[in-house]
């Protein structure tokens, strides 16, 4: 129950608590419930018919047989749509993607048609009697070749302006670029030319994916007066602005109910089959679900592929006085959140580093393959992959320790960014010393000797500018029996947000943070929240949490001297509630708004003085073995260490450090999208690894530090995303210290170690 | 589709039931769709995840992959049978004190596996644990949380077994 007057009776700190989830029991019961397994009354079933070409103009779409299959109600393609939404396009950079293809296909996978039907099955036996009719035009997969290809991905591009640090981007032809962002500072070419030392270096990311083990699932119930949709989500604001937009409606008539999430990680951000539901439900004027299978995941998002070009000038102490970075994004068939990711990582392109003259050019580039958008880290992990093995390279080439050389060159507390933003609450040494430490980095190191095994360590270190401007809105209830219910649009996807922010309001109310509710996500009574996403949540939705919770206890205080209760009175709850209105009724509401101070960057320099609201920094140190009979690697210890401001709920902090750092091991030693002249040929969990329990370091160990957060909430941030940025290029610099080989390009695994040893020895394989 | 429906009885969760199943459907959709059971779930829907995972004749099986017609006779367990009202089970229990989730979609399988685990051998080493759970993959990848879990589930039940 809600106490007035903490001082009276304090039920201790709930910050600071590793309190256990409160939605666990649900989640080991297997109740809780999720969109994928969502049945509502009278639903009907969406399978669709996709793309067997990564370009091409539709010239036409057999559906006869498939509409006389029984069960089947309704096969749809976009010129059915056209009759519900008259321009069916969707997107948060751009309104470039059709909710079923519009004239062309723009990659292998893309839906082309939809059958609803009354059963899944049916559904998805009509679909394979669909077919379809293309004129195959030439298609651009790269992303470098994107930047100048003659092939052009989309005729015209059509800017959204959905998000106000997207404004500026233009319609265009003729091109595949869907963003250029650039950062100057200084005079890169003047410091280049005078530096002592010169480098130059090329690295790429290949193409990988989140693979929620929920799939994407979305179930539209459209009412002519309204519309409800249930769905696996990580933004509900944003769907129900981009599903009124589509529409023509007012906000309030869209309602968007998130159940539990089988998780996200960036996937299931903006719109994804949100769109396609909407319109299918109009046509058949029932609920319709749509619910992809594994393998569809493969053609819905993934992480963007990259390349890396990196120059740097270094001066005869060691000191980096000139860097130079070219980043390529491919983007995919659709720009998604791509311009976004190109431009947010685009200005921690050139690393945590004090260098006074940088140049930054990050492209988001359009192709014919599968879009990219988000996953855990908004394109740092790939920057990150490519300055660390760049600075590792320039530090064996100087002989100089590499740890020696990056501690010479960080950016410390009170330096100015790239972007001009002075440096605060960056506790960068801070994080590499704990690393070192954990690591045993001072003692003599054994590096296999004779054997054919060879060990060696690696070192990486990194930072990201959490994504600014955005908003949170919450609200505190208190009822009148005292319980206090939340409501906050953050999506608890298995990160912990439901418990940390009950944490903070329980510890404004001063109240056990297990006697507060959180309400599951529905837009109709939970207010605005900019995205889960990006490791703002914490940070910004926490600020308006607490607020929230402080705006109520301050009603509370009001209603008490209301009544009669003298000052600091510590009557309890209920009987306030008895006293103003005679019987236990009524409530108490505190709503809170959080929207951190910003400066846009300056147009062509990407120059602020306020950039971003706060910093996360991240390091890593990681052991190998590298059997260099055979190529593979052994894990044998891997330190993560991160900068979390103030852990609210230490387990959930240590539960995202090594679950990120697991993700990104599969994604830097094992993982990837293999494409065939645009075919993904490995859409299975059969065919694509992920990390199980046998691919865990011998040794893996995860820990925090505490730098006050000075404008945190409680001196928190956002810690989801900040432990995978080190883990690629930390082991990429392993390798390379056990055996002498650098690897430019992830994955990691033996064939690739195999070919680089093969390569060093003078004896290339030939290509398989 | 058009394929004729048969009935089948089989016993789940103790109980007796029927339930009418087409030949091409799977274990999960039948206990999702005429039980309202959700927490075999599938995902990869190829046998490799563990999402899915029930027990049929006391053996943990891929729900995904196993057609609902041969449970005709059989005995079904999911993890809705493991709690009571005011009790969960040790394994529960230590999943959440171990904090050994985080989206909870691959959870009640890795339980379900976690329990046959303990049933055999009460008092598993790491690479028994690993070896063991080979089948079930987490994308949150909360592996060294599931391994203190079932450290503290294998306590619990020792604890139990001797009160």
């Amino acid at each position: 129950m809600t106490i007035l007057y903490p001082d009276a009776a304090k039920v201790g700190s709930q910050i600071g608590r590793s309190v256990p989830r409160l939605e666990g029991r649900d989640k080991v019961t297997g109740r809780a419930e999720y969109t994928h397994t969502m049945r509502v009354p009278g639903m009907l079933y969406a399978k669709l018919f996709r793309s067997t070409v990564a370009h091409g103009k539709i010239k036409s779409v057999d559906t006869s047989a498939a509409k006389k299959l029984p069960g089947v109600l309704h096969v749809v393609t976009v010129e059915d749509v056209m009759k519900v939404l008259k321009s069916p396009y969707y997107g948060p950079a751009f309104h470039d993607q059709p909710i079923l293809a519009h004239e062309k296909v723009r990659f292998v996978g893309e839906p082309v048609a939809a059958v609803i039907a009354t059963d899944p099955h049916i559904a998805e036996q009509a679909v394979q009697m669909i077919t379809a009719d293309y004129e195959e035009m030439a298609a651009v997969y790269d992303e470098v070749e994107a930047l100048t290809s003659d092939v052009f991905v989309h005729e015209q591009l059509k800017p959204a302006h959905t998000f106000a640090d997207l404004k500026h981007l233009k319609d265009a032809k003729n091109t595949n670029l869907a963003l250029d962002y650039r950062l100057r500072r200084g005079d890169f070419d003047k410091a280049y030319a005078a530096a002592e030392h010169k480098f130059e270096h090329e690295f790429r990311t290949q193409k990988v994916l989140h693979l929620s083990f929920e799939p994407f699932a979305c179930i539209a119930d459209y009412k002519d007066t309204h519309v409800t949709l249930y769905d696996s989500t990580q933004g509900p604001s944003f769907v129900r602005t981009e599903i009124a937009r589509l529409l023509g409606w007012p906000e309030n008539k869209v309602r968007i109910k998130v159940p539990y999430l089988g998780s996200g990680y960036g996937s299931k951000l903006y719109i994804k089959l949100e769109a396609l539901a909407l319109a299918l439900s109009m046509i058949a004027r029932k609920p319709v679900k749509v619910a992809h299978t594994f393998e569809e995941m493969f053609y819905q998002i993934t992480r963007h592929p990259s390349t890396f070009r990196i120059k740097s000038g270094v001066d005869k102490n060691g000191k980096i006085v000139a860097r130079k970075c070219e980043v390529f994004w491919n983007g995919g068939a659709y720009a998604d959140i791509g311009p976004r990711v190109t431009q947010k990582s685009g200005l921690t392109a050139a690393g945590p580093y004090d260098i006074d003259d940088v140049w930054v050019d990050s492209y988001a580039l359009y192709t014919n393959v599968t879009p990219s958008g988000a996953l855990r880290g908004f394109g740092v992990p790939q920057l990150v992959w490519a300055y660390e093995g760049h600075t590792d390279m320039m530090a064996r080439a100087l002989k100089i320790d590499p740890v020696e050389f990056r501690r010479k060159n960080l950016a410390r507390e009170g330096r100015p960014h790239a972007t001009s933003q002075i440096l605060k609450d960056h506790p960068i040494e801070k994080v590499m010393d704990k690393v070192l430490e954990r690591m045993e980095w001072s003692k003599p190191f054994d590096s296999g000797g004779n054997s054919h095994i060879k060990r060696g360590r690696g070192f990486a270190i990194a930072n990201k500018a959490v994504i600014s401007p955005t908003t949170s809105v919450a609200i505190v209830n208190v009822s009148a029996d005292g319980s206090a219910t939340l409501y906050c649009g953050t999506v608890d996807m298995g990160q912990g947000s439901d418990t940390a922010m009950a944490q903070m309001v329980a510890e404004v109310l001063n109240i056990p943070t297990e006697d507060v509710r959180v309400t599951p996500r529905d837009t109709d009574v939970t207010p605005y929240d900019m995205g889960t996403l990006g490791s703002r949540s914490l940070f910004h939705m926490g600020h308006a949490v607490r607020r929230a919770a402080e705006d109520a206890r301050d009603k509370l205080k009001a209603l008490a001297k209301e009544v009669g209760e003298p000052e600091g009175s510590n009557i309890p709850i209920t009987d306030l509630f008895q006293k103003r209105y005679g019987m236990q009724a009524g409530n108490v509401i505190g709503s809170g708004i959080y929207k951190p101070d910003y400066t846009p960057p300056a147009p062509g320099t990407g120059q602020s003085p306020n950039v971003t609201p706060f910093w996360m920094v991240a390091g890593a140190g990681a052991e190998v073995e590298v059997d260099t009979e055979t190529g593979h690697v052994k894990i044998t210890k891997l330190v993560n260490v991160v900068d979390c401001g103030k852990a609210i709920n230490p387990k959930s902090v240590e539960t995202q450090i090594s679950g990120a750092a697991l993700m990104h091991l599969g994604f830097t030693m094992f993982e990837k999208m293999h494409i065939d002249g645009g075919q993904v040929t490995n859409a299975s969990l059969a065919d694509y690894k992920i990390p199980g329990f046998h691919d865990l370091p011998t040794k893996l160990e995860s820990h925090y530090v505490e730098h006050d957060q000075s404008n945190g909430p409680f001196g928190a941030k956002g810690v989801g995303e900040v432990a995978t940025f080190c883990v690629g290029p930390a082991l990429a610099n392993a390798i390379d210290d056990a055996c002498g080989v650098r690897i430019m390009e992830m994955p990691l695994n033996a064939e690739t170690v195999y070919r680089a040893l093969r390569k060093k020895q003078g004896k290339p394989l030939e290509d398989a | 589709m058009t394929a004729a429906t048969r009935t089948i009885t089989f016993k789940l969760n103790g109980a007796p039931v029927t339930a009418d199943v087409k030949p091409h459907h799977n274990l999960v959709e039948l206990l999702q769709a005429q039980f309202g059971l959700t927490g075999a779930r599938e995902s990869c829907g190829q046998g490799l995840c563990g999402c899915c995972t029930v027990l049929v004749n006391g053996r943990a099986v891929s729900g995904c992959l196993y057609l609902a017609l041969f449970i005709d006779g059989a005995e079904v367990t999911t993890v809705e049978s493991l709690d009571t009202r005011d009790k969960l089970s040790p394994v529960q229990e230590a999943f959440i004190e171990a904090s050994a989730f985080q989206c909870g979609y691959c959870t009640p399988g890795f339980i379900m596996m976690v329990t046959q685990l303990l049933d055999e051998n009460p008092d598993p080493t790491d690479d028994q644990i690993k070896h063991y759970l080979t089948g079930n993959l987490c994308r949150c990848a909360t592996y060294p949380e599931v391994m203190d879990a079932v450290k503290l589930a294998a306590k619990k039940r020792k604890a139990g077994a001797t009160a």
